[in-house]
Formats: structure tokens, sequence, C-alpha cells
């Protein structure tokens, strides 16, 4: 009995320790929305909205709902934190891999580069791009083409448009030509297994990626022509570029700072994991036989791989939350428009804040839980 | 001397393949530096793509005819090892010469060359280059914010005792060494937090502070008349005491209102910013985050599963939710989670907010020290007889923590480097004060100077921050 009562009394200090704080606050939070004559509830997210977005990826305006503006800025998170992550993850890569040259100019230089832009707070570099660097971009009219297509302005970069005929048929060739590279892979990992055979995989993959949809460009009827922006005049000092696909300067500023901020903690994380692969399992590959491609491939990159992958998911993690700084310089990210301009129209403090953590919460945990069972994977099968 | 063979540099001509080589590679850097210092293009008068890429070519060339192996000159074998081992990295080891001797003279100029210093008017930035004047005449609102002029010695007067007094530690004796734990963990945070909040806040609660200064060096000085024996004891009753004598019975209410007319002039805490209050955050943030980590901590290692599923809530949440939406939290939600008449300044809600936020990160970081200790450690304080306290206070948590300084270090670093975001709560710390700067219609265009200014500012405090957190990363590591 003693030993029961010893391990229930700090259970239930502890539970009730929280559940009169909880209780505390929920009790006034009561009592204050009674005094501000707000009702608490989730219904207002079918209500119409009546505030515009100036950047969405879906179809959105005043008239539809705060559940549409709520997806509107989840879209537009996500999108900031996938081109981030693509961007980060190759320039990390790189920068990673230079950290380890032996070339002493490139290995300072990538130095440099990491201790910068680590050392200064992401925000203040939000803003250098935001409100100094790209402001000092061309008015549209002065603007010069880049490669004769690209158009970067002070009104953001103007880029052209895919225009795709029969694109699913494309889209189904280079699905049969990854299936076909699956197949391939299996069947080649049996021969070897079984005859000791190497069949060039690689170069197979290759040829199948490029051909099959160049086959669907001659024979399926599949065909891609560019719409390229063109400055059109407003009004006599006023010039906007028309057609192509126009990314808003605050988009460029976020994806700018915020890879090229992350990208210094996922070149750290690449370089630990590379040096984290011991000399002698270099040597013992090289020993047996193995080139230099298949020590990479085969040796240090499964090893490496291994220290890389859980402190870089991570950094994916804390990318996808900072890009909730897109706040400060009116990216209309979630916490722009549903934490902010909705919170403002409803006044609905409580469901809005909430939705908003629980939205951030469920991203991250399913990166985390994504990343885990990858790692799970990949990780040394031990006795 | 044999045949030379320009495809294939060796040792036997090495001093030809030398003085053709470095004479290349010379000319080569000579170029581009003419080109972009003194604007000189010398090759001007080959075609426009090839006068671009001449000196590359040309660099190369000589880079490959001074890749001799084994040459027996120390330097020329040094610079073959570092910059020259292969035809790709002698490419690249160029590109980055080029780029920056292209690179210096535009930020030479402008930072120092163009840039105009003199002055505290708009109208002497009329050159190129940076505007420090612009920097010269904010820098007190860049530092201290709102905070009137005349006041804010005591701020300066504050950091400069505080930063004195936690220098102590560097000079303790042997004698005092084993107090300095003490000392760190609860007094200096008190004096700290008696500065700021008396004497930088001010008001007439300012005469509080000097009874309990008053009661201190009272004590302090018939403290040495006490035998050692009773010291503790004597310094855990009779300092407050004397405070509550001097203050309810020796002033009393008539020297109060005298106080309130002396006092310090009270300033609000939204008059507050600039650099400082970027310190102060920092500074309670990690007084207070590190006590609640450490109880996440040991919360989410404990037995019990009840407490060990609430810990983890608690650290999960809060790692899983941006910063920001924890200050919108703090700046909208919170107030109404509070009695009516319950006002807590937006300040305190920003540090309490941070300090739970940042708290979730050093459990985490806490934790890792924990299970990096071996089992041995508990049991052997187990067998000893210890209590699950006794335990963790003796043995546990003095070798964990000792572990984990560099991780608590890089919390702390990354702390500093949130401390911008409290824009949320409408606190303008220095780069909110740069916004607002930037915003003046006297001083308009000049953004860039600033968030370069600021850019400096944050780099060199981060950057000793992440040395100093290497350096004892190296010294904890020989220890083990």
């Amino acid at each position: 009995m003693n030993f029961r009562l010893k391990d229930i009394v700090p259970q239930l200090i502890t539970v009730i320790a929280v559940v009169l704080i909880f209780g505390f606050f929920t009790y006034n939070a009561q009592i204050n929305m009674e005094n501000r004559g707000i009702d608490f509830g989730y219904g207002f997210l079918s209500q119409e909205s009546s505030f515009d977005v100036q950047f969405s990826l879906i179809e959105y305006d005043g008239s539809h709902s705060y559940f549409r503006a709520y997806l509107v800025g989840l879209l537009n998170t996500i999108l900031v934190s996938v081109i981030g992550i693509i961007i980060a993850t190759i320039l990390g890569v790189i920068v990673g891999v230079a950290r380890l040259s032996p070339n002493y100019l490139i290995n300072k230089f990538a130095a440099f580069y990491v201790e910068f832009f680590r050392n200064i707070p992401l925000l203040l570099q939000i803003f250098f791009w935001y409100f100094a660097a790209l402001r000092a971009l061309p008015l549209p009219q002065d603007a010069e083409a880049i490669f004769g297509v690209f158009f970067l302005t002070i009104k953001g970069l103007y880029v052209p448009a895919f225009i795709w005929q029969n694109f699913n048929i494309f889209f189904y060739s280079i699905v049969a030509a990854v299936i076909a590279i699956i197949v391939i892979r299996i069947h080649a990992k049996k021969v070897q297994e079984s005859q000791g055979k190497q069949i060039p995989v690689f170069l197979i993959s290759i040829g199948l990626i490029f051909i099959l949809p160049l086959l669907s460009f001659l024979i399926g009827g599949v065909s891609l022509s560019f719409e390229v922006p063109v400055l059109k005049q407003l009004a006599t000092t006023s010039f906007i570029y028309e057609g192509g696909v126009s990314l808003p300067p605050e988009l460029i500023a976020l994806t700018l700072s915020l890879s090229l901020y992350t990208a210094t903690f996922i070149a750290e994380c690449v370089r630990a994991g590379i040096q984290g692969v011991g000399k002698g399992q270099k040597e013992a590959a090289a020993s047996i036989g193995l080139t230099p491609n298949q020590v990479l491939k085969l040796v240090i990159m499964p090893q490496a791989l291994r220290i890389i992958i859980p402190p870089t998911t991570n950094q994916y993690l804390n990318l996808t939350k900072n890009s909730s700084l897109a706040a400060a310089i009116a990216y209309p990210d979630l916490v722009l428009v549903f934490a902010g301009t909705a919170l403002m129209q409803t006044g609905k403090a409580i469901e809005i804040v909430s939705i908003t953590m629980f939205t951030y919460l469920t991203l991250s945990i399913s990166i985390s839980i994504l990343m885990n069972w990858y790692n799970k994977k990949i990780a040394i099968q031990e006795k | 001397m044999s045949k030379v063979n320009f495809l294939k540099p060796d040792k036997a001509n090495l001093n030809t393949f030398l003085y053709l080589g470095t004479f290349l590679f010379f000319i080569s850097i000579f170029d581009v530096f003419l080109n972009s210092f003194f604007n000189v293009n010398l090759t001007g008068f080959l075609p426009n793509f090839l006068s671009f890429l001449l000196p590359l070519i040309l660099g190369f060339i000589g880079l490959y005819f001074i890749r001799i192996e084994y040459s027996g000159i120390k330097n020329l074998d040094l610079l073959n090892k570092h910059i020259n081992t292969n035809n790709f990295n002698a490419i690249l080891s160029l590109l980055i010469i080029f780029i920056i001797i292209k690179s210096l003279p535009p930020i030479l100029s402008w930072f120092v060359i163009d840039a105009s210093f003199a002055g505290d008017t708009k109208d002497v930035c009329t050159g190129s280059g940076a505007c420090w004047t612009y920097i010269k005449v904010w820098m007190r609102r860049f530092m201290y914010g709102m905070y009137p002029n005349a006041e804010q010695w005591r701020i300066n007067l504050s950091f400069i005792s505080l930063v004195l007094l936690g220098s102590v530690g560097y000079f303790a004796t042997d004698r005092f060494k084993k107090y300095l734990t003490l000392y760190y963990v609860v007094i200096y945070p008190l004096i700290a937090f008696l500065f700021i909040f008396f004497f930088i806040s001010g008001g007439p609660i300012f005469f509080d502070f000097s009874y309990g200064i008053i009661a201190a060096i009272l004590s302090i000085i018939i403290g040495f008349f006490i035998p050692s024996k009773f010291r503790f004891y004597y310094f855990l009753i009779v300092p407050i005491l004397l405070y509550i004598v001097l203050k309810y019975f020796i002033f009393f209410e008539d020297y109060i209102e005298l106080g309130k007319l002396d006092g310090l002039n009270w300033v609000e805490t939204g008059a507050w910013g600039g650099l400082s209050l970027t310190f102060i955050i920092s500074f309670f943030c990690l007084i207070f985050c590190f006590p609640i980590g450490m109880a996440f901590a040991l919360g989410r290692r404990s037995g019990f599963p009840l407490i060990r599923y609430i810990s983890v809530g608690f650290i999960e949440f809060w790692r899983g939710v941006p910063l920001i939406t924890v200050l919108f939290m703090s700046a909208v939600m919170f107030p109404m989670f509070l009695p009516e008449d319950f006002f807590i300044d937006k300040l305190v809600r920003a540090i309490i907010a941070i300090s739970l936020f940042e708290a979730a990160y050093v459990a985490e970081v806490i934790r890792g020290g924990l299970q990096a200790l071996p089992r041995g450690q508990y049991e052997a304080a187990k067998s000893l007889g210890m209590g699950y306290w006794k335990m963790h206070i003796f043995v546990i948590l003095p070798q964990a923590l000792k572990l984990v300084i560099p991780g608590i270090a890089n919390t702390f670093l990354a702390l500093v480097k949130d401390t911008p975001l409290i824009f949320v709560v409408g606190l303008l710390e220095i780069v909110g004060m740069l916004n607002l700067a930037k915003t003046n219609p006297k001083w308009l265009g000049f953004a860039m100077e600033g968030y370069v200014f600021a850019a400096i500012i944050f780099w060199i405090i981060c950057y000793a921050m992440s040395k100093y957190s290497y350096n004892l990363e190296q010294k904890y590591k020989t220890d083990r």
C-alpha cells in the first residue's frame, strides 16, 4: 500500500496542478468573453471573409469563406517551405562538401559563407533582402531581360509560363519511365545476387527518363510553348508585365533568405555526416577493388546519410516554422492571412490562434513522422 | 636540359615551367586587378567573349604549368597541395580569387571611400557610398529605443555594473570558488532583476530598492563580526529582517513621500528598445528558461507515466509551433485567459512567452545530457542509498549540465537571434527601431545602411558566442 501511495501522490499533485491552471484560464476566458459579448465557436469559418489576398495559388477573393482564406494561407506557407527546402538542400550539400575540400580557398570560402549567414538573425536577413536589396532593382520599364525571357524588376520576377498541350500524356510517360526504372533496378539486383553480373542501371535510368518523355513529344502529340512576359503601359509612368508567371518580391525575398540561412545549418549537418564515416571504411572499400565512384555510392553515402538525415529533418522543420516570419514583410502566409487579417476582422482570438498553432503542429509532426519512418528504414539492422 | 613538352610539365624543366606558369598566373590576376580597380581593360582589343574569359584561360594554363609534384621547392609544393591539386580545383581557385578581386572595389567604395561620415543632416549624404551619418544621428535610438536621452545613463550604469558583477567569477580566489554556483544561479540574477526593474524602469518603487541596498551593506558590515559558525544563518535571516525594519519602522511614510519626489523618473516599458532591450530580453529569458527546461527534462525521464506524458506534451507542443505564433498568443490570446482587472505588461508577457518556448528546447538539450550519462552513475548513487532528489542534485545533474553547456550556449544563441520577433507584440528592439527610422520622412532611403549596421552588430555578438561555445565544447571534450 505504501509503495502505491508513493507512486500515485506526485502524479496526482501534478495532474491537479495542470487541471487547476487550465481551469483557471478557461474560467477567466469564459467570463471575459461573456463580458465582451464574444461567443466561442468555429462557425465563422464558413462565413464570407470579405478581404482580398494579393497572392494565392487557388482562386480566391473577398466573397469566399474564411476557410478558403485559411487554405490560401496554408498553401502559400507550403509553397515557400517546399521551394526553400529544395534550394536549401542543394546549396547546403554543395557548401557542406566544399567545406571538406582539400582546396584551401574553396574550404575557406564555404566556411565564410556558413559563419556569415548563420550568425545574422533571419528576420534581419528577410528585411535586408526585401527592403534594401530588392528595392534597388530597376522599374519594370528599365528592366533588362535575363536570357531574353526573365525580367527581374522591383515588382517581382517575371518568368515565362509553360503552355502544355496534352499534358497528361507527358505526365503518364514520366510515370511509365519511373516505373520502368524501378522494375529494372529490382531485376538488376536479382541478377547481381544470382549471377554476379552488373547491369549499368544508372545509364539505363537516365536514358529512360529522357527518351520516354521525348517520345511523347514526337509521337504522343504533346507540345510545349512558352508565354514570354511582355511589357505593357498602363499610364504614362506606370508599366507592368503581362503574360507569364509573376513571382512577387515578398516570395523571392522570403525564399532567398530562408534558403540561404537554412543552407548553412544543412551544410554543417552534411559536413558532420561525411566526417563521421571512418577513414578505415574508405580504405577498406578501396582495398577490395571498388572504384572511387562505387566507394562513394556503396560505402560512404549510405553511412553518411544515416548521420545526416536526423539533424537535416530538424532543419526542414525549422525552415517550415521560420516561414511564418513572412508576416513581417506582408507575404500572405498562414500567419498573416489567418492570424493577422482574419483575426482582426472576426476578433476570434482563441479560435484563430489555436487553429494556426494546431496547423503548424500538424505540419511539424507529419514531417517528423515521415522522416522517422525513413530513418528507421535506412538504420543499421543490428542483431 | 631535356626536351620541353608543354602538355606534360615535369621536374626536369622545372625552371622553365615555373617561370612561364608564374608569369601567366600573375598576368591573369593583374588583368582582373586592373580591370576592377582602375577600370582599364588590357584585353579590350579582343572580341568581347574572349576578353572576358582570357584571364581564366591564362591563369588555368599557368596553374597547369606549375603543377609539378615533389618539385622540392617548399612554397610551390604548398601552393599545389592547397589550391592546385587538379584541373577542376585550379579553375575553382581562380574563380574565387577573381570574385574576391572583383568584389573588393565596390564593397570598399560603398563602405569607406565614397561613404559620408561627417555632419548630422541628410544633406551631407550625396555620394554613392553609404551614409554613416544616418547611423550616427540615430545611434541613441538604435541603442536605447525611445528611452529619454537624459535618462540613458541609467541603462549604461546598470549594464556596466552587471558586466562587472558578472565577471567576478574570473577573479574569484579558490576560497570563494565554491560559492560561485550559488552566486551565479541565485544572487546574480536577483541583483540583475533589481537593477533592471527598479533602476532602468525607475519610479517611486526605486526607494524600496535603496532600502534593500542599505540593508545589504549594513548586514555585510555587521557580518564580519559574526562568528563564522553562525554566518550562514545570519545571512539567511538578518538582511530580510533589516529590510523590513528599515522600510516599515524607521523610514516610514514621510520618507517614502520624500523618496517619490527625488526618485528616478518612471520610464514605461513601451519606451524601452534598441539593442539594450535585446540584451534585457535575452538575459531574462535565459534565466527563466533554464529552470523550467530542467524541470521538464527531468519530467520527461521520470518514472511516473502521467508526469512523463505531461512533459512530453509540453515540450513537443512548444517545439512544434513557430515563435511568432507564440508571441501572437501572448499578445492577443493571453489577456483573455487572465482575470479582468489583472494586467501584465507586454514586455513581461513577451519574456514569459519566449522563456516557455526556449524552455522546451533547453529541456531537450538537458535530456540529451541526462541520457549521455552511463547507467552506472544512477546505479552507484542509488546503491549509496540516495533518493531521487539527492541523486539528481549531487550526482546526475552536475555531470549532465557540464556535458550540455555547449548545447545550452547554442540554444541561447538561437534565443538572441529570435529577439527581433518581439515586434509582434509592439516592442521595438534594434531591428524594429531600424524599420521605424527607415520610414522617417527626413531620412528616407537609408534602409541598406541600417540593416548592414544591425547585421554587423548581431554578427559580432553571435560569432563571439558561437566561438565561445565551441571552445567550451573542446574544453569539456578533453575532460572526459
